[in-house]
């Protein structure tokens, strides 16, 4: 175990009571079988001042984190935020992942999880507060140590000064007397004129542990007497078991068990790749159910009949019938993106033990409430007998939202009465998937005699994410029209509707969501509406944003850093897009080469201006940018998931590729800054990606990219 | 069937099936959990360890196949992240996830060892096999170049610490072992 990952025993971690004896923090202590893998060393007595912030006797901080850490850097964000206000040493800063605990429900959801941009914005106060708190805690130790009033006090650097005397104590000294201090109910917060950490670049945390292999993702989990697990799944969405026949599976030596459960047979081994053995020995025969004649082909075509019919307004404005019929010219333009999958470096895993009256769970997982509702249910135990262990995740974007692989690790265990990892392999994560949706766009556009846009309309037919979780009012989903009902162009007559189009591939929440395909979608036709009424680009947005600070100061540094008004040299083209989502303001300008002959395109270089908010950690914000341009590339340009008779196509990193190194682009990133509250970077930069790398498209040879991901004839 | 092989400096013995690849022996039989499944077709590299020095998927290496070689992995290539390539990852921050870098650093590392001074061509042709959905490559090739600074810079100074001789050794092993992939 790795000291960022050691699990702890929630019964004894939370202060429960203003005397502080109940958060006395000593070490954690499971039962039986797992007493060994929890053997770690207790330094110096750690004392918890909240739930957030622990002081050990041996000056070490350690900040709960209880925020998924999937890449994004939050780790290292979240601690900067809470040691900012608690005035500590930065060096003596460790992190712990937090368990699974009402006191870190994420407040936009209304459970623990990670998503939708949410941490750095609903930890901002929080954090601030718990550090801010802790901080008057050890005052108020020193001060009543010292028999001073606390206002004589300061902290600094980990250590409480009184001036008039020259006395100090470290933090440390003062823990364990501060532990039994009530938590202060009104917490002053600094002024960030006295930031010395929040807005600095900082090295992460994680980093010399991910440089060493000593980093443990859930896939790393190893128990005592546990056992590893492969799951063959109906290859068609929807269809389930007919029958199976484990006598060659179980012939495989190492093959401990061949088991039904509820997401098909799992083949439960004393090694993955054994287990994944018996598995090809396996012979199962599946029911295929309703979908398997469904094809990428089926569901366009549904896409285009739902979306020849209205469908729910989700955004009104003026007139938009009237408007096209005084128009002095109309544009019409479909646009299509296909399924994507996310394709976390680490395949989906879970590893679970139940056990007696208890299960815990050990998962690279954003959804830790979640994950525990799901493994009692699976385990038959209520959830708080249910003890979730987030472990580093390799990788996120969405797809650990969910939570199928802990409903398998759990059941998997409950059968075999022993540890149990399920792994998947990377032809399991192609195929089984929730996918970004495929989804289709009709608009229309009316422009006035000078060229300027006067009307816009736009129809969206797509399956609905939420619908997975309840019926929809009015079969109408928002997440299905992120940000296309809320663009920020001065266009006065606006019609955006909806029309819900299930497919039967499952869906769900894919970095930026809905606005990673509205994006494409929406900056793509507005620069379609810039070519029809002979503007450029650039400035026909600048116009459209005049009245919107936030929106037009990114998209004017952009331009300004591309220099947007001088020539670009010959056989170099560039294209721009600006797009607002999770509250983070960002305008790209993306410059390429194409070859016209050799339908070769290069992506050279992306410059990206962007608005979150006040910056917490520029270094991460530069490196979330750099991510999202990476994973927005590759969707414009390489990746699609298709289906085929109810299947998935792709299996692999072959038919499904991604960029590789010799494809990246100069990324060259600009911060605004800002006062205002920080919000996550995770996604907000990603919907630009496509429709600055069309429109470049657009620039070089006049052919307008429709459909996603962009193929050589498109270059032709 | 009994197979022994030289793992980061010592002996080792594994009694596993002959087609059992290396990567699952280092993870499961060894528990050596800092080289990464990704693909299982090394069509990814988060596999990637050295054998004899060249960098190899051992996802797709047999067990049978490294018989009496001499295997390196992330864990082996320095006790103390002081490796040129790990000490620049450090100070570019290059990780995101980190779940592919054990793979990219072991590629980099066989990189340097042949090629000291490599150019931003041949660090993408080095490095392609190795995917980052992060989208690290930025850094990451930063950090390669940072890492060659570093590595000139220790062959030039001739101070070596205890941990470096291992290092030397096995630096001969990549530069004997001619391309890498």
């Amino acid at each position: 175990m790795n000291p960022s990952t050691r699990h702890i025993d929630r019964r004894r971690f939370l202060k429960t009571s203003a005397a502080g004896a109940a958060g006395l923090w000593v070490g954690f202590h499971l039962p039986g079988p797992l007493a060994s893998i929890a053997a770690d060393e207790v330094a110096a007595m750690p004392f918890a001042l909240n739930a957030w912030v622990h002081v050990g006797t041996d000056d070490l901080i350690t900040i709960f984190i209880d925020k998924s850490e999937m890449g994004q850097g939050i780790l290292t964000g979240l601690a900067m935020i809470a040691a900012e206000e608690l005035d500590c040493d930065w060096k003596k800063v460790r992190t712990e992942f937090a368990p699974a605990e009402k006191v870190y429900v994420n407040p936009w959801f209304g459970v623990q999880s990670t998503g939708a941009s949410s941490a750095t914005r609903t930890s901002w106060n929080p954090l601030r507060k718990a550090g801010a708190a802790a901080r008057m805690m050890l005052i108020e130790a020193a001060a009543q140590k010292w028999g001073v009033d606390n206002s004589e006090c300061r902290a600094e650097n980990s250590v409480i000064m009184h001036a008039a005397s020259g006395r100090r104590a470290s933090y440390g000294s003062l823990a364990k007397a501060a532990a039994k201090l009530p938590i202060p109910a009104d917490v002053p917060l600094k002024d960030s004129k006295q930031y010395r950490i929040v807005g600095k670049p900082t090295k992460r945390l994680d980093t010399r542990l991910k440089v060493s292999g000593a980093a443990e993702y859930g896939i790393d989990v190893r128990l005592p007497g546990m056992l590893y697990a492969v799951v063959a799944r109906c290859p068609v969405f929807g269809g389930k078991l007919a029958s199976f026949d484990a006598t060659k599976a179980k012939a495989v030596p190492g093959v401990k068990h061949v088991i039904e459960i509820s997401n098909g047979i799992a083949v439960v081994a004393d090694n993955t790749w054994t287990a994944m053995e018996g598995r090809r020995a396996l012979e199962v025969k599946w029911d295929e159910g309703p979908n398997a004649t469904a094809s990428s082909a089926s569901i366009s075509k549904l896409f285009a009949e739902k979306a020849a019919q209205p469908g729910y307004v989700a955004r009104k404005e003026g007139d938009v019938e009237a408007a096209l019929g005084r128009a002095a010219k109309t544009i019409e333009a479909v646009y299509e993106v296909p399924f994507l999958a996310h394709a976390t470096m680490e395949p989906q895993n879970c590893t679970a033990y139940v056990h007696g009256d208890r299960c815990d769970v050990w998962a690279p997982t954003q959804a830790q409430t979640n994950a525990q509702n799901t493994a009692a249910a699976a385990a038959g135990l209520k959830p708080e007998a249910v003890f979730i262990h987030t472990t580093f995740l390799g990788g996120g974007f969405g797809r650990r939202f969910e939570v199928d692989y802990v409903r398998e690790a759990v059941e998997i265990s409950k059968a075999v009465g022993a540890p149990a990892k399920v792994t998947w392999s990377r032809e399991d994560d192609f195929q089984h998937d929730y996918y970004r949706t495929a989804s289709y766009a009709r608009f229309t556009a009316g422009l006035d005699a000078d060229g300027w846009p006067v009307a816009w309309s736009n129809r969206i037919a797509c399956p609905s994410i939420m619908a997975r979780f309840g019926p929809l009012k009015n079969n109408f989903d928002s997440r299905s029209v992120e940000i296309c009902d809320s663009i920020p162009y001065a266009i006065p007559n606006i019609l955006v509707d909806y029309q819900q189009a299930e497919a039967g591939i499952p869906i769900g929440f894919w970095r930026s969501v809905g606005a990673s395909q509205n994006g494409f979608f929406l900056e793509s036709f507005i620069d379609e509406v810039a070519a029809a009424g002979n503007k450029d680009p650039y400035e026909l947005r600048r116009r459209l944003l005049a009245k919107s600070p936030r929106h037009l100061a990114v998209l004017e540094k952009a331009a300004q850093e591309s220099a947007w008004s001088k020539p670009l040299p010959a056989g170099r083209f560039r294209g721009i897009a600006t797009v607002t989502s999770y509250f983070g303001f960002v305008a790209q300008v993306i410059e390429i080469s194409l070859n016209r002959q050799k339908r070769e395109l290069k992506v050279d270089r992306v410059i990206c201006a962007l608005d979150c908010g006040r910056p917490v950690n520029p270094s991460s914000l530069e490196a979330q940018v750099q991510s999202c341009v990476v994973y927005g590339l590759t969707a414009a340009l390489r990746s699609s998931i298709t289906i085929e008779r109810g299947r998935v196509q792709q299996n692999n990193f072959d038919d499904h590729p991604v960029l590789r190194i010799q494809e990246m682009p100069a990324v060259e990133v600009h911060i605004m800054p800002s006062e205002l509250p920080p919000t996550g970077a995770g996604e907000f930069t990603v919907p630009p990606v496509a429709p600055a790398l069309c429109n470049a498209i657009f620039a070089a040879i006049g052919k307008r990219v429709r459909r996603l991901p962009i193929s050589p004839e498109d270059l032709a | 069937m009994a197979t022994q092989f030289t793992l980061n400096g010592k002996s080792q013995t594994v009694n596993v099936n002959p087609n059992m690849p290396l990567l699952w022996v280092l993870r499961d039989t060894l528990g050596m959990t800092g080289t990464k499944f990704g693909c299982g077709i090394a069509l990814c590299g988060a596999c990637t360890v050295h054998v004899n020095g060249a960098a190899t998927r051992s996802c797709v290496t047999p067990i049978s196949s490294v018989a009496g070689k001499k295997i390196t992995t992330i864990e082996g290539l320095s006790t103390d992240r002081s490796h040129p390539v790990q000490q620049a990852w450090v100070e570019t921050d290059v990780p995101q996830c980190g779940y592919c870098q054990s793979g990219q650093i072991m590629s980099a590392a066989a990189l340097l060892a042949k090629n000291p001074n490599p150019t931003d061509a041949q660090i993408d042709d080095a490095m392609s096999g190795n995917i980052c959905r992060c989208g690290t490559y930025q850094r990451l090739r930063q950090a390669i170049h940072r890492a060659a600074q570093l590595y000139t810079a220790r062959t030039m100074s001739g101070k070596k610490r205890a941990h470096d001789v291992v290092r030397s050794a096995h630096v001969a092993e990549v530069a004997a072992a001619g391309d890498p992939r």
